[in-house]
C-alpha cells in the first residue's frame, strides 16, 4: 500500500516539474500571454464536453499501447515495438472492415491477432536465440509500417481499384489515406451507445471502456494468477525462475504476444472509432512510443497506465489551445518534457522511498536486529558505492551479496 | 612512543535509529596479529570503514603512535600505511602480477613507468617473505591462493605497516592456509601489524595474540588468545553456548536413492570438460559431501545434477526414475530439492516478498491455486507457518521483500522452502556460505535431521570444518573428476587437502604406486 503511494507521489512530482518548465518556456517565448496561456493548457481539457470526449477518445489507444510496454516491463522485456504492433493491428481492423465488411467486434479480434502476431516474432527471436527484443521490435516497427503502406496501396479490387483508398468507394481524389468507415463501412465503427450526444462529440465511443477493461484484466493477471507470477519472475530474475521449473523460453514469448495484442487492439480502437483515417506516411506512429512514456509515467503499473494515459491524453487536448498564440512545436516540447521527466518517475521513486524510509527509522527506536543488519548492509553498500569500489569494508558483511560474483 | 600502533578509541557510529558501533575501543600492537571476531551485522565492516575514512564517527578518536589522526578518506588511511587484502581480491583479471602489484601507485618519470625498479622491489618484497610468486605471470593464471600473496604484495610495495586481513582464509586449501599463517608470522617478526577479520574460531587460535570481539555494534571485550578457549570466544560472538560438534546419531541406510553414472559435462570456458565421467551414489539416511577447492567442476556437476545445465555423456537416476534428460519441474516432482549455490542468483527473487519466495517451488500444486488463480489466503498461511517453524525473521512477516532481509534469514528462507517440499533427495550447496555460527548451526542441524527422517542429502562443500564435522561420506573432486573418497571419522584434514589440491589421486595412485605424494603441493597448486 506504501509502494504504491510513493509510486504515485512520483509520478505527480515528475508531471509538476515537467509543467513547470513548460510554463518557463513559454514565459521567456512570449511573457504576456504565458500566464492565460498556460492556465488553458492545465484547463482545456476539462472546459468543454466535446474537448473531454477527445480526450478519453485518445487516451483509449494511449492506454492499451502504455499497457503493452508495461506488461512486457514487469517480465523483463523493453517492447520498444509497439508502434509496429500498432500499425499492423490498425491496419487488421481496417482491412477487415474495409474489404471483408465485418462488424467492429471482429475487426478488433482481427486487430489483437496482428499485433500478438507481430510481438511474437521478438519475442520468439529473444526466446530461442537471445537476440535483444530492442533490436528486434525496431525493426518489426518499420517492417510493420512499410508492410502496411504497401498493402493500402496495392490491395484491389475486382475493378482493379485500390480497394483500402478513397478511390474505390466515392469520387475522391485523395490518395494519402484510408479510405473513411463512415461510407467504407459504418457497421464496423464502435458503438457510442448514446456516448457521443451525451458529450456532444463525434469523437465519444466506448473504447475508453475496452481499454480500461483491459487494464483491469491484465492487472488481475499479473497479481491474482500463477501465470502473472511466472512472468513476474522471469522478469526479476530470469535464474531463479528456471530454477524454480519455471518455463522462462515459453514465458518471455507469451509476454510478447500479449503486448503486440495489447499495441494491436489500440490501432483497432483508434482506426475504427470512424473519427481519424489511416494516413499512408513514412514515419513510425507516435502513438506506440507515446505507450513507453505512459508505462514509465504508472511505473508499468496495468490501472496506473489508465491514469497516465488520460493526463498525456488530456495534455495534448490543452497543448491544442496554445495554438495560435504559441507554435505547435511549442506544445510538443512542453508534453515531450514531461514525458521525458515521466522516466525519471522510477529514480523520484526510489529517492522517496530512499527519503521516507530514512525518515522512519529516525522516529522508530526499537528496531528488530534483523532490521538493524539490514541498515547496516545499507550503509555499508552506500560507503562501498562512494568509495568507487576501491575500499574494503562492505565486504565483511556484505558477504553473501558479494558471493555470487 | 606509545605501545599501540594503531588505536580506536571510544568509537560511536550512528546511522538512524541505530548505533553501528557503540563506544568501540580497538587498539592493535606494534607487531602483533590481532583477530576482529563477530558475527554479520556485528560491526565489523562499519569499523573498518571508520578506519578508512569512509564514515566519520560521531564519537571517538583514531591515534597513530600515541598521536591523533584525523582520516578523512582512504587515502589517508593509506598515507598512515594502512593496507588491506580484500576477501574478494581487486585484481586485474589480464594484467601481469607486477602490473597488478603497481596499479595505482606506478614509479614513473614524466609519465614513462618505471618498471624494473618496480620488478626489483616486488621480487625482493616476494624473496623476504617467501612468497614466491612471478611477477611476470598473469592473475587470471594463476591460482587463488597466489592472487591472494599478489595482494599481499600490494600493501607490501606500498610499504603499509599496518596489513588488515579481510577472512583471508575462505578460499584456500588447508595446506595454503597453513603457509599464510606462516606468513602472517613472517610479517610480525618484522614488526607490521595485522588485523585479522575472520569467524573462524580455529584459525584465530592458531595464529592470533589478541582478539577483540563485536556482538551487535557493541564490544564485547578484548582477550588474549593463550587465556581463552573456543568455547568462550564463541559465546562471547553469539552470546549463547554454540554447539561445534553437529550431533548425529548412527546412519541407518536405506535404498539408492541417486545414482550417478558417469557424468560427463562440458566446461562453458574452454574447450576441455568440467566434470569429467563422475559416478557415485547416494543412499537414503545419508549425508554425502562433494568437497573440493572452488572452480573444480562441483558447480558444474550440481547444474547437471538438477538439470540447470545439460550434461554430454552419463545418466542420472533418482528413486528408479532416469532423470537424465527431466526438466527441472520433473526432477522436483520426483523428490529433489536443490538448495543452490548462489542464493541470489537462483535461489530467491529478490524483489518477491518472503511469501511469494517460499512457494517459489510449489505455487502450482492444487493447494495455492485454483483454475490459475493463486490462492492468497493458502500462500498466507502456508508462509506462516514456515516462517514460525523455522523462525525465519524479517522486518514484515510474509509481505516482506526478500531483498531486505539479511543474508542468514534469506538461506533460511531458501532452506524451510527446499525441506518442506519433503524430498526424496535433498542438493545442498554450501548452504552455510557466509552465515555466521548461529545459522551454520541451525542449517547444519536441518541437514542431520533430513538424514535421520531417511532422506538422502548431497552437500557440496568448500568449507572443511563442515566437510569433516556433518557428512557420513566425503567425496574429493579435483578438476572435474572424483579422486578420493572418505570416511570423515578416518581421514585427517591435511589428508584431504593433500586430495583437494590434486597432488594425490585414490584411483590413479593405485595404478602407480607411490610417486612423490609428499612433494611439495605448491606447484600443482599454481597449475589447478
Amino acid at each position: 500500500m506504501k509502494k504504491g503511494l510513493i509510486s504515485i507521489l512520483a509520478s505527480v512530482i515528475s508531471i509538476l516539474v515537467g509543467l513547470l518548465f513548460g510554463f518557463l518556456l513559454l514565459l521567456v517565448v512570449n511573457s504576456g500571454e504565458a500566464v492565460g496561456k498556460f492556465g488553458e493548457l492545465l484547463t482545456a481539457g476539462v472546459s468543454t464536453l466535446p474537448k473531454m470526449a477527445k480526450v478519453l477518445y485518445q487516451a483509449a489507444p494511449l492506454i492499451m499501447t502504455g499497457l503493452s510496454v508495461a506488461f512486457a516491463f514487469k517480465t523483463g522485456l523493453f517492447n520498444i515495438g509497439a508502434s509496429g504492433q500498432y500499425t499492423v493491428g490498425a491496419f487488421a481492423a481496417l482491412a477487415c472492415a474495409i474489404i471483408f465488411q465485418m462488424p467492429w467486434w471482429a475487426c478488433l479480434i482481427a486487430s489483437i491477432i496482428a499485433g500478438a502476431v507481430w510481438g511474437f516474432f521478438p519475442g520468439l527471436f529473444k526466446a530461442l536465440f537471445n537476440v535483444n527484443e530492442v533490436i528486434t521490435s525496431i525493426m518489426f516497427n518499420w517492417i510493420g509500417l512499410f508492410a502496411v503502406n504497401l498493402a493500402c496501396m496495392n490491395i484491389r479490387n475486382a475493378a482493379g481499384k485500390q480497394i483500402m483508398l478513397p478511390t474505390a468507394w466515392v469520387n475522391s481524389p485523395i490518395m494519402d489515406r484510408t479510405a473513411s468507415l463512415s461510407y467504407a463501412n459504418p457497421d464496423a465503427m464502435i458503438p457510442k451507445w448514446g456516448l457521443d450526444t451525451l458529450f456532444e462529440s463525434n469523437y465519444m465511443n466506448i473504447s475508453i471502456f475496452i481499454a480500461i477493461a483491459f487494464a483491469i484484466i491484465l492487472w488481475v493477471v499479473l497479481n491474482r494468477t500463477t501465470f502473472g507470477y511466472e512472468l513476474k519472475a522471469c522478469g526479476n530474475n530470469k535464474n531463479a525462475s528456471i530454477y524454480a521449473g519455471i518455463n522462462a523460453k515459453r514465458n518471455i514469448v507469451l509476454s510478447m504476444v500479449i503486448a503486440g495484442a495489447m499495441a494491436g487492439l489500440g490501432g483497432g480502437l483508434y482506426y475504427l472509432a470512424g473519427t481519424a483515417d489511416y494516413n499512408i506516411q513514412k514515419v513510425l506512429l507516435a502513438m506506440g512510443f507515446n505507450g513507453i512514456s505512459v508505462a514509465l509515467l504508472a511505473t508499468s503499473n496495468p490501472i496506473g497506465t489508465i491514469f497516465s494515459a488520460l493526463f498525456i491524453s488530456y495534455i495534448q487536448v490543452g497543448g491544442e489551445s496554445l495554438q495560435p498564440t504559441f507554435a505547435k512545436e511549442m506544445i510538443d516540447i512542453i508534453i515531450a518534457v514531461i514525458i521525458y521527466l515521466s522516466a525519471f518517475a522510477l529514480l523520484t521513486k526510489t529517492l522517496l522511498g530512499k527519503a521516507i524510509k530514512l525518515n522512519k527509522t529516525n522516529v522508530n527506536e526499537d528496531k528488530t536486529v534483523d532490521a538493524e543488519q539490514e541498515d547496516l548492509k545499507a550503509h555499508a553498500q552506500q560507503a562501498g558505492d562512494n568509495g568507487k569500489g576501491v575500499l574494503p569494508p562492505t565486504v565483511a558483511d556484505n558477504k553473501e551479496s558479494e558471493g555470487e560474483k | 612512543m606509545s605501545e599501540y600502533v594503531i588505536e580506536m578509541l571510544n568509537i560511536t557510529k550512528e546511522f538512524p535509529g541505530i548505533k553501528a558501533n557503540d563506544d568501540i575501543t580497538l587498539q592493535l600492537k606494534q607487531g602483533e596479529v590481532h583477530a576482529l571476531l563477530g558475527e554479520n551485522g556485528a560491526g565489523k565492516s562499519t569499523l573498518m570503514s571508520v578506519l578508512f575514512g569512509l564514515y566519520q564517527p560521531e564519537s571517538g578518536i583514531i591515534k597513530k603512535n600515541g598521536e591523533e589522526v584525523k582520516i578523512h578518506n582512504p587515502n589517508d588511511a593509506n598515507a598512515l600505511n594502512i593496507g588491506m587484502v580484500h576477501q574478494h581480491f581487486k585484481l586485474v583479471e589480464v594484467f601481469t602480477v607486477l602490473d597488478n602489484i603497481i596499479l595505482g601507485a606506478e614509479p614513473n618519470t614524466f609519465g614513462f613507468l618505471r618498471k624494473a625498479e618496480a620488478r626489483k622491489k616486488v621480487l625482493e618484497l616476494s624473496e623476504r617473505y617467501g612468497l614466491h610468486v612471478d611477477p611476470d605471470a598473469l592473475i587470471e593464471d594463476i591460482s587463488v591462493g597466489m592472487q591472494q600473496r599478489v595482494e599481499i604484495l600490494k600493501m607490501l610495495y606500498r610499504d603499509n605497516e599496518i596489513l588488515i586481513f579481510d577472512e583471508p582464509t575462505a578460499v584456500l586449501t588447508p595446506q595454503e592456509i597453513d603457509e599464510l599463517m606462516e606468513i602472517m608470522r613472517n610479517f610480525t617478526k618484522e614488526g607490521k601489524s595485522i588485523l585479522f577479520i575472520t569467524h573462524k574460531l580455529n584459525e584465530i587460535m592458531a595464529v592470533a595474540d589478541r582478539c577483540t570481539v563485536l556482538r551487535k555494534g557493541k564490544l564485547m571485550g578484548t582477550v588474549e588468545i593463550k587465556n581463552t578457549t573456543k568455547e568462550e570466544l564463541s559465546r562471547m560472538m553469539v552470546g549463547r553456548d554454540v554447539q561445534f560438534e553437529v550431533e548425529k546419531g548412527e546412519e541407518h541406510l536405506g535404498d539408492v536413492v541417486l545414482d550417478v553414472k558417469n557424468v560427463t559435462v562440458p566446461s562453458k570456458l574452454h574447450a576441455n570438460n568440467a566434470v569429467k565421467d563422475v559416478s557415485f551414489q547416494v543412499r537414503a539416511g545419508e549425508i554425502v559431501c562433494l568437497a573440493g577447492i572452488e572452480g573444480n567442476g562441483q558447480t558444474q556437476f550440481v547444474h547437471a545434477l538438477t538439470g540447470l545445465d545439460k550434461m554430454s555423456a552419463g545418466t542420472i537416476t533418482l528413486c528408479g526414475h532416469d532423470i537424465t534428460k527431466a526438466k527441472i519441474r520433473t526432477r522436483s516432482k520426483l523428490g529433489m530439492s536443490h538448495i543452490p549455490e548462489d542464493r541470489h542468483k537462483h535461489g530467491l527473487v529478490l524483489d518477491y516478498s518472503l511469501e511469494e519466495n517460499l512457494v517459489l517451488q510449489r505455487y502450482w500444486e492444487p493447494q495455492f491455486q485454483s483454475a490459475g488463480f493463486i490462492n492468497s489466503y493458502a500462500v498466507r498461511k502456508y508462509a506462516e507457518k514456515l516462517i514460525e517453524q523455522y523462525d525465519i525473521r524479517s522486518g514484515q512477516g510474509p509481505v516482506t521483500t526478500a531483498r531486505s532481509m539479511s543474508g542468514g534469514n534469506q538461506q533460511k528462507a531458501i532452506v524451510a522452502r527446499e525441506i518442506d517440499k519433503d524430498p526424496e533427495l535433498l542438493v545442498a550447496v554450501q548452504p552455510t556460505r557466509g552465515l555466521d555460527v548461529g545459522a551454520i548451526e541451525y542449517i547444519h542441524k536441518q541437514l542431520v535431521a533430513q538424514r535421520d527422517a531417511g532422506r538422502a542429502v548431497l552437500l557440496v562443500s568448500l568449507e572443511l570444518e563442515e566437510v569433516m564435522s556433518v557428512p557420513d561420506r566425503i567425496l574429493v573432486m579435483y578438476e572435474g573428476e572424483i579422486v578420493g573418497e572418505f570416511n570423515p571419522k578416518q581421514v585427517t584434514v591435511q589428508e584431504l587437502g593433500l586430495y583437494m589440491a590434486g597432488a594425490k589421486n585414490m584411483y590413479r595412485d593405485a595404478e602407480k604406486p607411490l610417486e612423490s605424494n609428499s612433494v611439495s603441493t605448491e606447484d600443482e597448486v599454481i597449475e589447478g
